[in-house]
């Protein structure tokens, strides 16, 4: 087998369960699409163009008519700065990637694509068969499932009756585990976590991913002694 | 389709699309050392712990225990399958349990 098919592969294998738990999630957010008004090509459109999950949920609970075109523009990009961050720190990763596929690289980069990217950093260089063998699923099941629920247009029941909404943060937590390096890691964790979740309480929004990252990431520079690099 | 649907999804997209893309010229051709490369390697646990924060903080009991279960087995390295596996029988229990 070549080496991108076995990468392939193995993203592919890897992201499966991740790829289980959108089939409930692309459903409803279809079914509550159909539910605002939105065509089935409309909403199918919308997940092709945007691929953006948690965004796609506040644009269609935003949706009235007239639609407000500028607000939900820039209540997406509030959304997806968080997008910012990942794509940043995934850029130190992309050498093996050609630089002029890199734009095709950030059109999938989804928090779940990002976290399994990052993982595989860890261990070899991410290559462009091991991201797209994670992402194609990841698209591909956004896609059909998000346009079933906008065509069959009603309820199909709540993903968290049987705990399919954990399944993004159990997968968030086992690649977190691989990122520890020593005490110095719990305390990054500690203030992004206080910060997170206390910027969660207080505002509205999605403002807590960039504040926690931030904090955690400036705990790191101002705690950073010359010598001690890893 | 309306074309003001139209127009708002493609404000949307390109909205999306330009997050995703920014980040990668932000570091571009810059020699990172120090401070700033010890803040860089501490941004994808500080971004994950950021993401997961509300759900096994401020959700509830059995959400934060579920979480606990979860970074214990993960911490052994299983499969990523399992450990997720894991994190959503014990969510359910839980919240069975609990509830």
């Amino acid at each position: 087998m070549s080496s991108a098919k076995r990468d392939f592969l193995t993203g592919a294998a890897e992201v499966a369960p991740v790829v289980v738990a959108y089939i409930p999630i692309g459903l409803l957010w279809g079914t509550l699409a159909a539910a605002k008004g939105l065509s089935p090509l409309e909403a199918l459109m919308m997940s092709v163009i945007v691929f953006a999950g948690s965004a796609q949920f506040v644009a269609v609970d935003m949706w009235r008519d007239p639609i407000p075109v500028l607000l939900l523009t820039f209540t997406v990009l509030i959304v997806n700065v968080r997008h910012v961050l990942m794509s940043a720190s995934l850029s130190r990763h992309i050498d093996a990637i050609p630089r002029a596929l890199h734009p095709i690289v950030a059109y999938f980069l989804t928090d779940e694509s990002w976290a399994l990217a990052e993982r595989r950093a860890l261990q070899e260089p991410l290559t462009l068969a091991f991201y797209l063998g994670v992402s194609l699923p990841l698209a591909a099941t956004w896609w059909i499932a998000t346009g079933t629920g906008a065509m069959l247009g009603r309820a199909l029941g709540d993903p968290s009756a049987i705990g399919l909404d954990f399944a993004f943060s159990a997968m968030f937590i086992a690649i977190l585990m691989g990122f520890w390096k020593g005490p110095g890691t719990a305390g990054v964790l500690a203030a992004s976590g206080a910060v997170a979740a206390g910027t969660h309480l207080a505002f509205d929004g999605p403002w807590y991913i960039v504040a926690g990252g931030l904090a955690g990431a400036l705990y790191a520079y101002v705690t950073w002694r010359a010598g001690e690099e890893p | 389709m309306s074309s003001t649907a139209l127009l708002a999804i493609v404000g949307m997209g390109v909205a999306t699309y330009l997050t995703r893309l920014s980040g990668f010229y932000l570091l571009r051709d810059l020699n990172l050392s120090g401070p700033m490369k010890a803040a860089l390697d501490a941004l994808p646990p500080a971004v994950l712990m950021a993401v997961i924060a509300p759900v096994i903080l401020t959700t509830g009991l059995a959400e934060s225990i579920a979480a606990a279960i979860t970074a214990a087995v993960a911490f052994f390295r299983l499969p990523l399958t399992v450990t997720i596996i894991v994190g959503i029988v014990s969510v359910v229990v839980l919240r069975a349990a609990l509830n």
